[in-house]
C-alpha cells in the first residue's frame, strides 16, 4: 500500500467511533454534511490525528478540510514533511 | 433563492421543540427591577441572583455609583470616538492607572468589552508564522481572536501539562509562540494548574496570556487572579481580564510589562476601530479596582459562600461538576437538555435565578445548571437557595431520574 493509502485507511478506522449513524465512509464523505460532526467532535479527531502521526494540524487548515480525502491528502502531506 | 436563515433550521427547530414541552424560553430572561447585587424581580417575583458574575457585588457599591454619576454629569454620556482619537478622557487613564496599581504592572489597555479585549490580543500577538497554543475548552472570545488573526492554531486538552508539552515539541523551536490559558474556567468553575503549565510554556519559549476573567478579586494575595496564587506572576506577559464580572461594570483590559507593550494601541483593531467606554463606566471601575484592593473581608465572605453552597448541594445528593469549590462557580450537572431546562424553570418559579448552559458552549456535551456567588449573598439567601435547589430536585423528578 502507499503512504497515502496507508493514511486513509487509519483515518477511516479512528473516524468509525464517531460515526454514530454509520454513514458509509469514503474519499468524499464530508465531515460536517455527511456526518453531521460539530466543530468540538471534529477538533477532537483532529488532536488524535496529531498523536497518531506525531504531527501539527493547525485547526486553521480545517476550513479547507471538508471530505475524508482532503484530510487524508493533508495528513500523507504533513508526514512527509 | 436560496434563504440564508436555513442554515439555522436545526437550531430553530430544537428550540421550537423544547419551548413546545411548556417550558419557558431560558434565554429570554428580562430583570424587570434590580434590587441589589442579589436580587431581582423576574415576572413579578423577588428572584435570588445566582447567576450573575457580580462576585464582589460591587453594582451598587455606593463610592461606585458616586463616581459614575459624578462622571456623567461633568463627562456626559459618551465619548463619540476611538481610543486613538478623540476618545481617551482624562477618566480613560485613572482607570488604566487604577488597572497598573491593582496589579503591579508598568502598562494597561483598556477596551470596551472583555470579549474584544481577547479578540485583539490575541489577533494582533501572534501572526503569521506564529502559532497560538489554546487550552481545549477556551472562552469563546479566544477562539474568536485566533480566526481574526493569522496564526497557526493548535489546542491541547483542557488543563493536561502533559498534552500541552507534547503539542509545544512539536512546533519548530525557532518560531513565535503564543500559549493562552485561563485562571478559571467559567463553565465548570474549575480552575488551572497554572504553575506547570506556565512552567512548559517558558521551557519551550513561548509567550503567556492568562485570561483572569473569573479570578479577578478574590484569587492571590492582591485579588489580582488564580496566577498570582500560584505564585507565576513573574512568568506571565499578559493578564487579560472584564469590568463585567467583579469590577460590577462593563469593560476589557489588558496589562503587562512588555517595553513595547504601549504599540498595540496602534495596531490591535478592536482596540482602535470602536468607541472608547462611557466616561460614568470608566469612573466606575476605577474606583471599583481601587476598592477591590482592599476587600479582604468581601473575599473571606465569598469563599465562606462558595464552600457552603458546594456543601449543601453535595449533601442534598446533586452531583457537581468539581468535586471540591476551586471558584466561586459552583456548577451542577444535569443529565439531559429537558431536564436541565425543566429543573432551571422549577428553581425560577421558586425564585432563584442560575445559568443553564448547554453545548456546544459546554465542555463534552455535558448540560449544566451554573451558579456563581456573590459576597453579598446573605446566609438567609443562600439556605434558602439550598431549600429551592431540593424542592425544584424533587418537583422535576431529578433524583428518581438519577436513581434508576
Ligand atoms: C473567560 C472569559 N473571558 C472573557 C469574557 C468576556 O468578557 P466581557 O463580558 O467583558 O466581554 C468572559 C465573559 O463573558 C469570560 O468568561
Amino acid at each position: 500500500m502507499s503512504d497515502r493509502a496507508v493514511v486513509y485507511a487509519r483515518i477511516i478506522e479512528l473516524i468509525e467511533p464517531l460515526n454514530l449513524k454509520k454513514v458509509p465512509l469514503a474519499e468524499a464523505t464530508s465531515f460536517a454534511g455527511d456526518l453531521e460532526m460539530d466543530s468540538l467532535t471534529v477538533m477532537d479527531l483532529v488532536a488524535s490525528m496529531e498523536d497518531e502521526w506525531d504531527i501539527v494540524m493547525p485547526l486553521n487548515l480545517l476550513p479547507d478540510l471538508e471530505t475524508i480525502g482532503q484530510v487524508a491528502d493533508a495528513v500523507t502531506k504533513l508526514v512527509h514533511k | 433563492m436560496s434563504d440564508l436563515f436555513s442554515k439555522f433550521d436545526a437550531l430553530i427547530a430544537e428550540r421550537e421543540g423544547l419551548l413546545a414541552t411548556g417550558v419557558r424560553d431560558p434565554f429570554a430572561i428580562v430583570m424587570q427591577e434590580v434590587k441589589s447585587p442579589t436580587l431581582a424581580v423576574i415576572d413579578g417575583r423577588d428572584t435570588i441572583l445566582l447567576g450573575t458574575y457580580n462576585y464582589m457585588g460591587m453594582t451598587f457599591d455606593p463610592d461606585v455609583i458616586a463616581a459614575g454619576e459624578e462622571a456623567l454629569r461633568k463627562f456626559g454620556a459618551g465619548t463619540t470616538g476611538s481610543r486613538v482619537l478623540n476618545g481617551t478622557y482624562q477618566g480613560h487613564k485613572e482607570c488604566e492607572d487604577a488597572l497598573k496599581d491593582f496589579y503591579g504592572m508598568e502598562h494597561a489597555m483598556v477596551f470596551s468589552t472583555g470579549y474584544q479585549a481577547n479578540l485583539g490580543m490575541v489577533s494582533t500577538l501572534a501572526g503569521k508564522g506564529d502559532f497560538i497554543i489554546l487550552d481545549a475548552d477556551s472562552h469563546a472570545s479566544i477562539y474568536d481572536g485566533c480566526y481574526l488573526g493569522n496564526a497557526d492554531i493548535v489546542r491541547f486538552k483542557h488543563n493536561s501539562a502533559e498534552d500541552l508539552e507534547k503539542r509545544l515539541r512539536r512546533l519548530p523551536p525557532e518560531a513565535g509562540k503564543l500559549v493562552i490559558l485561563e485562571g478559571v474556567y467559567s463553565m465548570l468553575g474549575d480552575i488551572a494548574p497554572l504553575k506547570e503549565l506556565v512552567a512548559i510554556a517558558k521551557a519551550h519559549g513561548a509567550m503567556v496570556l492568562v485570561d483572569e476573567a473569573h479570578g479577578m478579586g478574590f484569587f492571590g494575595e492582591h485579588g489580582r487572579g488564580v496566577y498570582e496564587a500560584a505564585g507565576v506572576a513573574d512568568d506571565v506577559d499578559f493578564v487579560v481580564g472584564t469590568f463585567s464580572k467583579s469590577v460590577g461594570t462593563v469593560g476589557g483590559f489588558c496589562v503587562s510589562n512588555h517595553p513595547k507593550f504601549e504599540i498595540l494601541r496602534l495596531v490591535c483593531r478592536p482596540y482602535t476601530f470602536t468607541a472608547s467606554l462611557p466616561p460614568a463606566v470608566v469612573a466606575c471601575a476605577a474606583t471599583s479596582i481601587r476598592k477591590l484592593m482592599h476587600a479582604q473581608d468581601k473575599r473571606a465572605r465569598l469563599w465562606d459562600m462558595s464552600r457552603k453552597l458546594h456543601g449543601g448541594l453535595v449533601a442534598r445528593g446533586f452531583r457537581l461538576a468539581t468535586a471540591t469549590p476551586e471558584s466561586a462557580i459552583v456548577s451542577v450537572l444535569m443529565p439531559d437538555q429537558e431536564t436541565t431546562v425543566r429543573m432551571w424553570q422549577a428553581l425560577l418559579e421558586l425564585g432563584v435565578y442560575v445559568n443553564m448552559s448547554r453545548p456546544p458552549a459546554t465542555p463534552a456535551g455535558v448540560f449544566l445548571l451554573r451558579c456563581s456567588l456573590c459576597a453579598e449573598h446573605s446566609a438567609e439567601q443562600l439556605e434558602t437557595v439550598l431549600e429551592r435547589f431540593a424542592t425544584a430536585g424533587a418537583v422535576t423528578g431529578l433524583f428518581r431520574q438519577a436513581a434508576e
